[in-house]
């Protein structure tokens, strides 16, 4: 699959009719979602033929593009009902297979070495601080491969320290810096869009 | 949810240490046809929890997988037999309605729609 027709595909999904706000619901855009999934595959292959888990998968973005990169099987966990009814919809419309766990990922232990690659676009703790931090550490416990997660800039080397002192990686690696769109989503955004820059990090555990 | 997620999934209850495997009370079950893949099946199963899947697939209705965990000579082998069986039990059933059951308390984890609500009360935290 080229990049472009995935980048169009990951466009038509539906996203979050009632974003929450306390959730930092936020969809991931086909731009991003795109690159991101197609440079883990092309430049690492970690989703090919791959077990892949999406953290906080909201409507099903990452899910649906790792699907659609022929990973052998996709999980998306989210907490909110809605947004998995609607990533529900969305896995059906494009005819991929994706499962999905309700639940708190941050308290959720997986066991065992399944999951190869955890993708993620998770809240960036702006609401419930060390959010972002939570959601990395539960990644890195879980991942065998690598771990592609999102986060803003401005924590870039907080980030680094954490993943290489606390979190067991063996590498942390900003891929590309990107810039996210953010459109008017919230009562509270006084812009009408705002451009957050990104870095896309892949992060590489200790083998266990 | 398909048996590879279940292969994943304990009880999270605070205090529980018997959480894995929840046992799966399946109300429906439905089955889908998947590209079959050797090489990931083979991949698999070092590191799947071969009991939890056999113990689980029989709940679906599939008892074709022996209890114990068969060698790895069976798996290396160009037989693709077991492995077709493997594949079924692990991608291709679905738990649709149902629930997931913690070995140690009893809770119930509701499946509905395929989804599982792993969600913990205030007071199980």
């Amino acid at each position: 699959m080229k990049l472009k027709q995935l980048e169009g595909l990951l466009g038509d999904l539906q996203q979050f009719s009632n974003p929450k706000v306390d959730l930092e619901q936020y969809p991931t855009g086909p731009h991003i979602a795109s690159r991101m999934l197609f440079t883990a595959e092309n430049s690492y292959g970690d989703i090919t033929d791959k077990v892949v888990a999406d953290f906080g998968c909201g409507c099903g973005t990452l899910s649906a593009a790792a699907a659609l990169l022929d990973a052998a099987c996709v999980i998306g966990f989210d907490i909110d009902p809605q947004s998995l009814e609607t990533a529900t919809l969305n896995a059906e419309e494009l005819e991929v297979e994706i499962d999905f766990v309700q639940c708190d990922i941050t308290k959720l232990e997986l066991k065992g070495r399944v999951v190869d690659t955890v993708v993620m676009n998770p809240p960036f703790g702006t609401r419930k601080k060390g959010a972002d931090m939570e959601f990395l550490s539960a990644a890195m416990k879980v991942a065998s491969r690598a771990v592609y997660s999102l986060h803003k800039t401005s924590t870039r080397e907080h980030i680094k320290r954490a993943a290489l002192r606390d979190f067991n990686a063996k590498t942390a690696e900003v891929i590309c810096e990107l810039r996210y769109d953010l459109p008017k989503l919230y009562k509270f955004h006084k812009r009408k869009e705002v451009d957050i820059a990104v870095d896309l990090w892949r992060f590489e555990p200790k083998q266990k | 949810m398909r048996l590879i997620t279940h292969n994943m999934l304990s009880c999270n209850i605070k205090g529980v240490t018997n959480g894995f495997p929840l046992k799966i009370e399946a109300e429906k079950v439905i089955e889908k046809e998947v590209d079959f893949n050797p090489d990931f099946l083979r991949h698999m199963f070092a590191k799947i929890e071969w009991k939890a899947l056999a113990e689980a697939a029989r709940s679906m209705g599939y008892a074709e997988l022996p209890d114990d965990s068969p060698d790895a000579a069976v798996i290396e082998s160009a037989d693709e037999t077991f492995l077709r069986k493997l594949h079924h039990a692990l991608l291709e059933l679905h738990l649709e309605e149902g629930a997931l059951v913690c070995p140690e308390t009893g809770r119930k984890f509701p499946v509905n729609k395929g989804i599982p609500n792993m969600l913990l009360h205030e007071d199980e935290v």
